[in-house]
C-alpha cells in the first residue's frame, strides 16, 4: 500500500458533521488521487476545517464514512498516526521551545531513531531556511518562520499524506509563492496534498479541488475544467456611474454577481433559456456602456457556487 | 502500543515539560517561594493560643491588693492592659467598639473578697470569685484562652499563705511540650502547599495546551493520552518533592521543627499523596476549559484542603457530614500520616487506612480523566 503513487489516498461518502443544530459538512463525497494536491476552496465556515478534522480522526463524523490511505475512518485512525502528517491552521507547536527543541520534540514523539532524527532535522532546517533560527524561540520568529516550521514538523516522519488547514493565512504573499513551490517539491516526492484555502490564486495551483460552502460541496475539479464548464457568462462593463449600475444589476434576479474591478464593472449572467444572447440582454439593462466577453476565472466559479446566489453544484471530470 | 516507544514518548514529554518549566521563570520562581513564604508566614502568624490580647480594667477598689492583682494578671501574658474605665457601661461600650477584647471588673469590695477568702482556707462553698472577666466571646479562641485566666493562682497577689490549688488531674503532652502550635502546623503546610501547587501545576499544563492548540497537533501524532497524561505529571512530581524538602528544612531551621519519623516513611506518603493531587488535577484539566477554569477548581478543592483537613481544625471536633468530605480529600489524609510520621515517629503501616485512601482517590481520579480525555475535538 505504501508508496503506490496511483488510485485513492482519500475516498469519502456522505460525510457528515453536525455540531447540535447545525450542520459543519454535509454528506462530502471524495476521491483525491495519489500523488497529487487538492485543494478546498470556501469562505470561512464553510467546512473545509471540519472536513480535514474528519479525515485525520480529530473529529468523529456524525454519519458516512471515509477510507484514508486504504484504513477506514471511523474507526482506523491510530494506524493512520504515522503516515499522516497535520499542519494546524493556529500554530500548535511550542513557542517557549526553539526550533531545534521542536523539531526534535517532534522526532522524539514520532518514534524516529536517534541517529536518523537528528539528520532529518539539520536537513528539514536547511531545506526550510531555518538555519539562522535554529536555536531561535519558535514564539518571536515571524509568520513566515512559523510558517515553514510547522511544515518541517508535519512531514518530518516522511508522511504520505498531507494536511494543511489554511497554511498561508498569516503569511505575506511573498512567502506564500515560496510555499507553494515547497508543497509542489513534497507533491513530486510522491506525497498526497490536501489543502484548504480561502484564496483563489491558492486554490488555481491546486489540481484539482472542491468548492465548499455552508458545509456543502458545490463543485469539484480541477480549476480549468471548473472555470470551463462554469454555468454563468462573464461580461466587463466599462463606462461612469459603475455604482449606480452595481446597484441597479444587482437587482436583477439572473445576474449573479456585479462587482467593480478598477473602472470596469464585471458582470456574472446565470446560464438560462431565457437568455438567448446575453450581450443584447445586459446593453438593455446597461445603456451606452461597452461592453467585453471575458474569460472566467477561478473567483468567477467561486461566486457563481458560494453565498445566496449559488447555481447549484458542478462535478467536473 | 506498550514497550520501548511508548517509554520514549513519555520521556519527550517529560523533558520538553521540565524545559519548558525552566524557561517560565515566573513559574520556577513560585515553586520554591511559594512553600518558603508561605511556611515563614503560617509559621509566625497562625497561633492557636492567644497572647497580648488587648483588655481594660475597671478598678472600683483601686487599694495596693487591686493593682497586684493587675499586675499578675499581666504577667500572664494572656493579656495586656490598654485602657481604663470608671465604670461597666463604659467598658462594654469599649468591647462593642472592638477597642478591648476583654475587660476585668474588680469590685469596690475586692479587699474584703480577698479576706473571706482566706479565712474560707480551701472550702469552695465559702469562697465567692474576686471579680469578673466581661470576654468578646465572639471569638471562640479568645474566650477560652481568658477562660484559661479563671483559677489563676493567688499567692503573687497577696502573700505566700495560699495553699495553690493542686489540679484534679494531671495532663502530660506527648510530642509538643511546649505547646507551640508550629510543630503541628509545619506538617499540615506541606499538604496545603502540594495540594496547592499539585493540583493547579497539571490542570494549567494540560488545559494550557488546549488553550495555545498544541492538543490539536498531539492528537494527530502517535501520543496515546495515557502517556501524554504520565508525561506530565512525572516532573511535578519532582517538583512536588522539592517543596516537601524546603519546607521540612526551612522548618526544621527557622523553626526547630524535629523530624521524628523516617524519611523513607515519609516519602512514601509523600508519593501517594503527590500522585492523588496530580490525577486530581488531571480530572480538572478535562472538565476546565480555560486556565482561569481550572483556576478557579482549583480553589474549590483547596479551600476545603485548608478549613476541613484538620490543618487548622480538629478532624475529630468536625460534624460527621463535614468529616465526609474532608475523607475525599487527598490532603486529609496526608495531613494525618504526615503529622503522625513527623512528629510521632509513626510506622507507615500503622497507617494504611490514609495510605489505601489516597491510591483509592488516585485510582478513581485516573479513571475519571482518562474516560473523559479522548483523542477527538468533539
Amino acid at each position: 500500500m505504501t508508496g503506490n503513487h496511483t488510485g485513492t489516498a482519500i475516498e469519502a461518502q456522505g460525510l457528515t458533521l453536525r455540531f447540535g443544530h447545525t450542520l459543519a459538512v454535509n454528506a462530502l463525497d471524495l476521491a483525491i488521487p495519489r500523488g497529487s494536491i487538492y485543494g478546498f476552496l470556501g469562505p470561512n465556515g464553510s467546512g473545509k476545517s471540519s472536513s480535514i478534522r474528519m479525515l485525520t480522526g480529530l473529529l468523529k463524523p456524525t454519519s458516512g464514512q471515509a477510507r484514508v490511505l486504504g484504513e477506514t475512518l471511523p474507526g482506523g485512525e491510530e494506524k493512520l498516526r504515522l503516515r499522516i502528517g497535520y499542519m494546524t491552521q493556529k500554530f500548535s507547536l511550542y513557542d517557549n521551545l526553539s526550533v531545534q527543541e521542536n523539531l526534535d520534540f517532534v522526532a522524539r514523539i514520532y518514534g524516529v531513531p536517534r541517529a536518523q532524527a537528528k539528520q532529518r532535522r539539520d536537513e528539514l532546517i536547511s531545506v526550510y531556511e531555518l538555519s539562522d533560527q535554529r536555536k531561535q524561540m519558535a514564539g518571536s520568529m515571524s509568520g513566515g518562520q512559523k510558517q515553514r516550521l510547522a511544515l518541517a514538523a508535519a512531514t518530518l516522519h516522511r508522511p504520505e499524506l498531507l494536511f494543511l488547514d489554511e497554511p498561508t493565512s498569516a503569511v505575506d504573499p511573498e512567502n506564500r509563492r515560496e510555499f507553494w513551490e515547497r508543497l509542489f517539491d513534497l507533491c513530486d516526492g510522491g506525497t498526497t496534498i490536501l489543502v484548504s484555502t480561502h484564496y483563489m490564486d491558492e486554490a488555481e495551483r491546486c489540481h484539482q479541488l472542491a468548492i465548499l460552502d455552508l458545509g456543502v460541496k458545490r463543485a469539484d475539479g480541477s480549476p480549468q475544467a471548473l472555470m470551463n464548464a462554469m454555468n454563468a457568462w462573464v461580461i466587463e462593463v466599462a463606462g461612469d456611474n459603475l455604482r449606480e449600475l452595481k446597484a441597479a444589476l444587482g437587482k436583477e434576479p439572473l445576474v449573479l454577481s456585479a462587482a467593480q474591478i478598477g473602472a470596469r464593472l464585471r458582470v456574472l449572467i446565470h446560464k438560462k433559456q431565457e437568455i438567448t444572447d446575453p450581450l443584447p440582454w445586459l446593453q438593455a439593462r446597461v445603456g451606452g456602456r461597452s461592453l467585453e466577453f471575458v474569460r472566467a476565472s477561478l473567483e468567477d466559479v467561486f461566486v457563481s457556487c458560494t453565498g445566496v446566489h449559488h447555481v447549484g453544484s458542478a462535478h467536473v471530470e | 502500543m506498550w514497550g520501548l516507544p511508548m517509554w520514549n514518548r513519555i520521556w519527550a514529554i517529560v523533558t520538553k515539560e521540565l524545559r519548558q518549566l525552566s524557561r517560565d521563570r515566573m513559574s520556577f520562581g513560585l515553586i520554591v517561594m511559594i512553600p518558603l513564604i508561605q511556611l515563614m508566614l503560617f509559621g509566625y502568624a497562625i497561633n492557636t493560643d492567644a497572647r497580648q490580647l488587648p483588655a481594660g480594667v475597671v478598678d472600683m477598689e483601686q487599694s495596693s491588693y487591686s493593682r497586684a492583682l493587675i499586675l499578675a494578671t499581666e504577667a500572664s501574658q494572656v493579656v495586656q492592659f490598654t485602657s481604663q474605665y470608671s465604670s461597666m457601661v463604659e467598658a462594654e461600650a469599649a468591647i462593642t467598639r472592638g477597642e478591648v477584647k476583654a475587660v476585668l471588673y474588680l469590685p469596690s469590695d475586692l479587699d474584703g473578697r480577698l479576706l473571706r477568702r482566706r479565712a474560707a482556707g480551701e472550702n469552695p462553698e465559702l469562697s465567692e470569685p474576686l471579680g469578673q472577666w466581661l470576654v468578646d466571646g465572639s471569638d471562640t479562641v479568645v474566650a477560652s484562652s481568658i477562660r484559661g485566666l479563671r483559677n489563676m493562682p493567688l499567692q503573687e497577689v497577696v502573700d505566700q499563705a495560699f495553699v495553690p490549688s493542686s489540679p484534679t488531674l494531671e495532663v502530660v503532652q506527648y510530642f509538643n511540650p511546649e505547646q507551640r502550635t508550629v510543630v503541628n502546623i509545619v506538617p499540615g503546610l506541606l499538604g496545603i502547599i502540594l495540594t496547592m501547587t499539585m493540583v493547579l501545576f497539571t490542570s494549567a499544563a494540560i488545559v494550557r495546551e488546549r488553550e495555545q492548540g498544541n492538543i490539536e497537533f498531539l492528537i494527530t501524532t502517535p501520543v496515546q493520552p495515557f502517556e501524554l497524561m504520565l508525561g506530565k505529571i512525572v516532573p511535578y512530581v519532582l517538583v512536588g518533592f522539592v517543596q516537601i524538602a524546603i519546607i521540612l528544612g526551612a522548618g526544621n531551621l527557622v523553626f526547630d521543627v524535629p523530624v521524628r519519623g523516617r524519611l523513607d516513611y515519609l516519602a512514601m506518603a509523600a508519593m501517594l499523596f503527590i500522585l492523588a493531587s496530580l490525577t486530581l488535577g488531571l480530572v480538572i484539566s478535562t472538565i476546565a476549559k480555560s486556565q482561569l477554569q481550572a483556576m478557579q477548581m482549583t480553589v474549590f478543592v483547596l479551600l476545603p484542603s485548608i478549613l476541613l483537613s484538620g490543618f487548622l481544625f480538629p478532624f475529630e471536633a468536625m460534624p460527621r457530614p463535614a468529616q465526609v468530605i474532608a475523607e475525599m480529600l487527598p490532603a486529609t489524609h496526608f495531613m494525618r500520616m504526615a503529622r503522625a510520621i513527623i512528629l510521632r515517629d509513626a510506622d507507615i503501616f500503622s497507617l494504611q487506612y490514609d495510605a489505601l485512601a489516597l491510591l483509592a482517590i488516585t485510582a478513581v481520579g485516573l479513571l475519571i480523566a482518562s474516560s473523559r480525555f479522548s483523542k477527538r475535538l468533539n
